[in-house]
């Protein structure tokens, strides 16, 4: 009786570990974990693989086009694909190739950096908004409000139209264009998690608004933003792309996908391959970045 | 009808779920038969695999869920590989199930005989008419008041109570052979649930239909069940009838679930909750050899290498446990299983000094407007009255238990005590000190001498921190210690709630649910409070993890002269733990007292009923009748006089509704308040 008490258990018992001997998870584990979260997705895996592409291509850039995407060569005004020029030349005789390129370079630079700023001030306007609600709440959704009223596109003509064509302009158009979307979310987020037991506690800590906000709050938005993150990425390229057809974006001969439609579309019947080249890119990217983020979505969701 | 087969026979049943990584085998090698008026009752903790054997019989596994093995014969006949459609038949018109959350099994858009009806048109091919009568005439048996109005109600103008009132009507309907109950009154508040569990026994005696009642209350099914069976981490363990369940347990497991069970019966001090080491195993980790052997203190050598069988020990007692005959024979006595009562620490002097004091405490919730006028003062205010003049004092070092139903307001009160509620009325006093202000305005010193404990495990942690780091966070902001020492303190405090240093870096997913708890109660003891709140602590974690966090808390309480308040609706934890106990209804205290006074008479009509509303692990005890019928009045127009009228079976008369009852005082701060008089009032026995 008391000898079967006394028996050892089936795993020796491990003594306790130092302090010394814990460590925080590694960074390369934490890595890894979100990477098997994409690889059991094929929707993520592929958008991501897609988008990739397109990263290394931009980065590359140089290094893989002979031409920069300035170079005019009044010789070879729209040819086709040749040997020299892998995707023909343009209007103006420069290469179709290199300015996709160093247009990738454009979009993957200001599509980020615009849903970016959008992020910070959909954040810095929904995170009170939720938190507090009352007449915070109603004052700064109704604003929001407003300029969600506005078409999309509208809006940013009218911002573009006033401020004038430039890279930084586009970056503050789709910013504001993006903002109250994003504050939504976030306010969202925050009226749900406000009721947590960990804000409760926090506040028993004698934490203070901006402490629970951004500490106990924020990082647990943090899933849905980064898909909405993506998906606005994806948004905002084709924005940019939009605005380059519309002659609002970069201002030539800044080499921009949409204004390489722009420029190609009338002389189409001649010469198909800047406007087709520049419209696939468009599509792949905005296509894999929403699959990315569709994925990773689903996959992140799947067993909760 | 064949007697000569059991209903339901389930024959060496294993279950698995697919998951992203591997095949998980949720449940393996369970066997059991339901006769016709049989009830077997089907307990375990949560995970263990009970729901997936009801769903299993009525094949709704889900997609990724199967059945890798096995027979489950209804009168005979097989159900595996039955079509869609045969099985479609069976279930609507032989096997019924009745689920957990009835507001989630009935319809909303549909009225109650609409959605009733229609089981009988599909199933029985009758005609409306003849459909609405039999609808009535089920309703009736289920003892639903106003059985005609009933019927033409949607699913949300019905309380819990009706609404599983509804459903079980509407298992009866066909007069299935087998009901299938998942959980039936876990959602229920305490009286409540004893009127459907006198309900389901009535109808169980009535139309003698085989039923497998699932449910992880041991009181519960104590109360319903002819047969039991124990699960743990997918095995059947123990299989007997309820009595030799209760009484001569002989598997491990079922006598830990015993010993970890407070007892409403038993006094503060008498008893030691004995919780069972360790955690259920995830069904992808099984242990090698018996699987509660890793939790076993009697486990041996064989116990860790070879896999028990199921035996008959006794006539119609199986148990899986290698040592069970030992038990049986007497070799292994039950005096082993006794712990040393180690004598109480009379830990506080006869009268402490006085911590904290309420006095008509009001926390009124502003109802929406129902107008657009109402922003314009056209529309008078109206409030939820959650707390309506509250009032009591706790000495230092003493365990005030608050417990009452749902909706109530005692945790309204604890959340206003803390400042996370603001006042409308009354006071707060906190060691002399008027804290009637949100938690915002209180000084940094007072909030730390304040802390609590929250209820809901999942939410109790943020997601985003590993444990240590949200310990720190308190540690930080208090200063309790100084900056190089912050590591150590969260070990120490780790080691206080019985983890260890390891689970520094662990984060909140990575814990169970009593893990996290303790985790909590780690935060609100960093700050070495004064008074800490405890908001239902153990409600939400299973019974042999209860044990271990009460246990905890009892242990804070002794070491560090901690006053505390319990709030809870499990009226045996209470008695457990608390000195005195106030019992509130509708945002009122309808009795106060010293924890002893409130549970012998003279009670309150309230408590004797929710006294007699505890289901208690014990088939043979006798049950009382004192029964609540209606439901909770609104908050917002509560009823006048007495709150309890509506529903107080030991009404006096017209002077109830009228008149606000006056408090009576039985001595040793005991303070009923009600019109009866105190003889009266020493004649209400649960």
């Amino acid at each position: 009786m008391g000898q079967s008490l006394s028996l050892p258990r089936n795993s020796s018992p491990k003594s306790s570990p130092t302090l010394e001997e814990i460590r925080p998870p590694s960074l390369g584990r934490r890595l890894q974990d979100f990477l098997a979260l994409i690889w059991a997705s094929p929707t993520a895996m592929v958008g991501l693989i897609i988008v990739l592409i397109w990263v290394i291509l931009a980065v590359f850039a140089p290094q893989i086009s002979h031409y920069t995407p300035y170079e005019q060569d009044y010789t070879q005004i729209n040819k086709p694909p040749s040997s020299q020029h892998l995707l023909g030349t343009d209007h103006l005789g420069r290469d179709v190739l290199a300015r996709l390129l160093f247009g990738a370079r454009t979009i993957l630079l200001l599509g980020p950096a615009s849903v970016l700023v959008a992020f910070l001030a959909g954040i810095a306007l929904g995170l009170p908004a939720g938190y507090y609600g009352g007449w915070i709440d109603e004052t700064i959704m109704r604003v929001l409000d407003a300029f969600m009223a506005f078409p999309t596109i509208l809006l940013y003509m009218i911002i573009i139209s006033a401020l004038g064509p430039s890279a930084l302009n586009v970056v503050i158009a789709i910013a504001i264009g993006g903002t109250p979307g994003i504050a939504r979310l976030v306010r969202a987020l925050t009226m749900d998690i406000r009721t947590r037991e960990y804000v409760a506690a926090a506040k028993l800590r004698g934490d203070s608004d901006a402490v629970i906000m951004l500490r106990e709050i924020l990082p647990n938005c943090r899933g849905p933003l980064i898909v909405d993150f993506l998906m606005r990425v994806g948004y905002a390229a084709f924005y940019i792309g939009t605005l380059g057809f519309l002659g609002l974006g970069l201002p030539p001969p800044t080499p921009d996908w949409g204004g390489m439609v722009q420029e190609g579309h009338t002389r189409m019947t001649v010469n198909l391959w800047p406007v087709l080249t520049a419209t696939l890119s468009i599509i792949s990217l905005v296509i894999g970045l929403n699959l990315f983020a569709d994925g990773l979505r689903e996959e992140s969701m799947r067993y909760q | 009808m064949e007697d000569n087969l059991p209903i339901l026979a389930v024959q060496n049943l294993a279950v698995s779920y697919k998951t992203r990584k591997r095949i998980v085998d949720a449940v393996r090698d369970v066997s059991f038969e339901i006769w016709r008026g049989e009830n077997l009752g089907l307990v375990g903790e949560s995970g263990c695999g009970k729901s997936t054997v009801a769903y299993s019989i009525v094949n709704f596994l889900g997609a990724n869920g199967f059945i890798r093995q096995g027979e489950i014969l209804f009168r005979g006949q097989s159900l595996r590989n039955r079509t869609e459609n045969e099985l479609r038949r069976l279930r609507g018109a032989e096997i019924s199930m009745v689920y957990q959350e009835p507001m989630s099994a009935l319809n909303p858009t549909m009225r109650i005989q609409d959605q009733m009806a229609e089981t009988l048109m599909t199933h029985r091919g009758l005609t409306k008419k003849d459909a609405y009568e039999q609808v009535l005439d089920a309703l009736k048996r289920v003892y639903m008041p106003d059985a005609e109005g009933t019927m033409r109600r949607y699913p949300h103008q019905l309380s819990g109570g009706q609404q599983q009132r509804v459903l079980i009507a509407m298992a009866l309907l066909n007069n299935p052979s087998l009901l299938i109950m998942d959980e039936p009154t876990t959602a229920l508040d305490v009286t409540v649930e004893a009127a459907v569990l006198d309900l389901i026994a009535e109808l169980q005696a009535q139309y003698q239909t085989a039923t497998l009642y699932i449910s992880h209350n041991m009181g519960v099914v104590a109360r319903v069940s002819h047969k039991i069976a124990v699960m743990y981490a997918g095995e059947i363990v123990e299989l007997a009838d309820a009595g030799e369940i209760f009484h001569r347990p002989l598997h491990p497991y079922t006598m830990g679930l015993m010993r970890c069970l407070p007892d409403v019966d038993a006094p503060k001090g008498t008893r030691r909750l004995v919780p069972i080491p360790g955690r259920v195993p995830s069904p992808h980790q099984l242990p090698q050899g018996c699987i509660f052997s890793p939790r076993c203190e009697f486990a041996q050598d064989q116990c860790f290498h070879d896999h028990p069988v199921q035996e008959e020990i006794q006539p119609r007692h199986y148990v899986r446990c290698w040592r069970a005959s030992e038990w049986v024979h007497g070799t292994l006595g039950s005096e082993c299983l006794e712990e040393e009562l180690e004598p109480c620490p009379e830990r506080w002097d006869e009268n402490p000094p006085r911590l904290l004091r309420l006095e008509r405490v009001k926390v009124y919730y502003p109802v929406p407007f129902q107008t657009v006028g109402g922003y314009f003062g056209l529309e008078k205010r109206r409030y939820v009255h959650a707390a309506d003049g509250v009032d009591f004092h706790i000495q230092r070092g003493r365990t005030l238990g608050i417990v009452g139903e749902s909706g109530c307001g005692k945790s309204t009160v604890a959340r206003a005590i803390v400042g996370l509620e603001p006042l409308y009325d009354g006071k707060i006093e906190f060691i002399g000190l008027d804290i009637s202000v949100p938690v915002q305005k209180r000084s940094l010193e007072i909030i730390q001498k304040m802390q609590m404990v929250f209820q809901d495990p999942n939410s109790v942690l943020n997601p985003s921190y590993c444990v240590g780091d949200q310990i720190a966070f308190t540690l930080r902001r208090f200063r309790t210690v100084s900056k190089g020492q912050i590591q150590e303190e969260v070990g120490r405090l780790l080691r206080a709630v019985k983890l260890d240093e390891s689970y520094y870096y662990r984060m909140p997913r990575q814990l169970s649910g009593g893990e996290k708890q303790r985790i909590g109660i780690a935060r609100a003891i960093a700050s070495q409070p004064a008074l800490l709140i405890c908001d239902e602590p153990v409600s939400a974690l299973d019974v042999s993890v209860q044990a271990a966090v009460l246990n905890l808390l009892l242990e804070i309480q002794n070491s560090q002269n901690t006053t505390m308040i319990l709030i809870s609706h499990d009226l045996s934890a209470v008695r457990f733990f608390s000195d005195e106990v106030a019992v509130m209804y509708l945002g009122k205290i309808v009795e106060i007292g010293p924890c002893e006074a409130i549970y012998t008479p003279p009670h309150h009509p309230y408590t004797a009923a929710l006294l007699a509303a505890v289901p208690r692990p014990n088939p043979e005890l006798k049950v009382s009748h004192v029964r609540l019928s209606g439901r909770v009045p609104s908050a917002v127009n509560p009823p006048a006089g007495c709150r309890f009228h509506t529903r107080c079976p030991f009404k006096v008369g017209e002077i109830c509704d009228r008149e606000e009852p006056p408090g009576r005082d039985f001595g040793g701060g005991h303070r009923i308040v009600c019109h009866l008089s105190p003889d009266e009032l020493y004649r209400i026995t649960p």
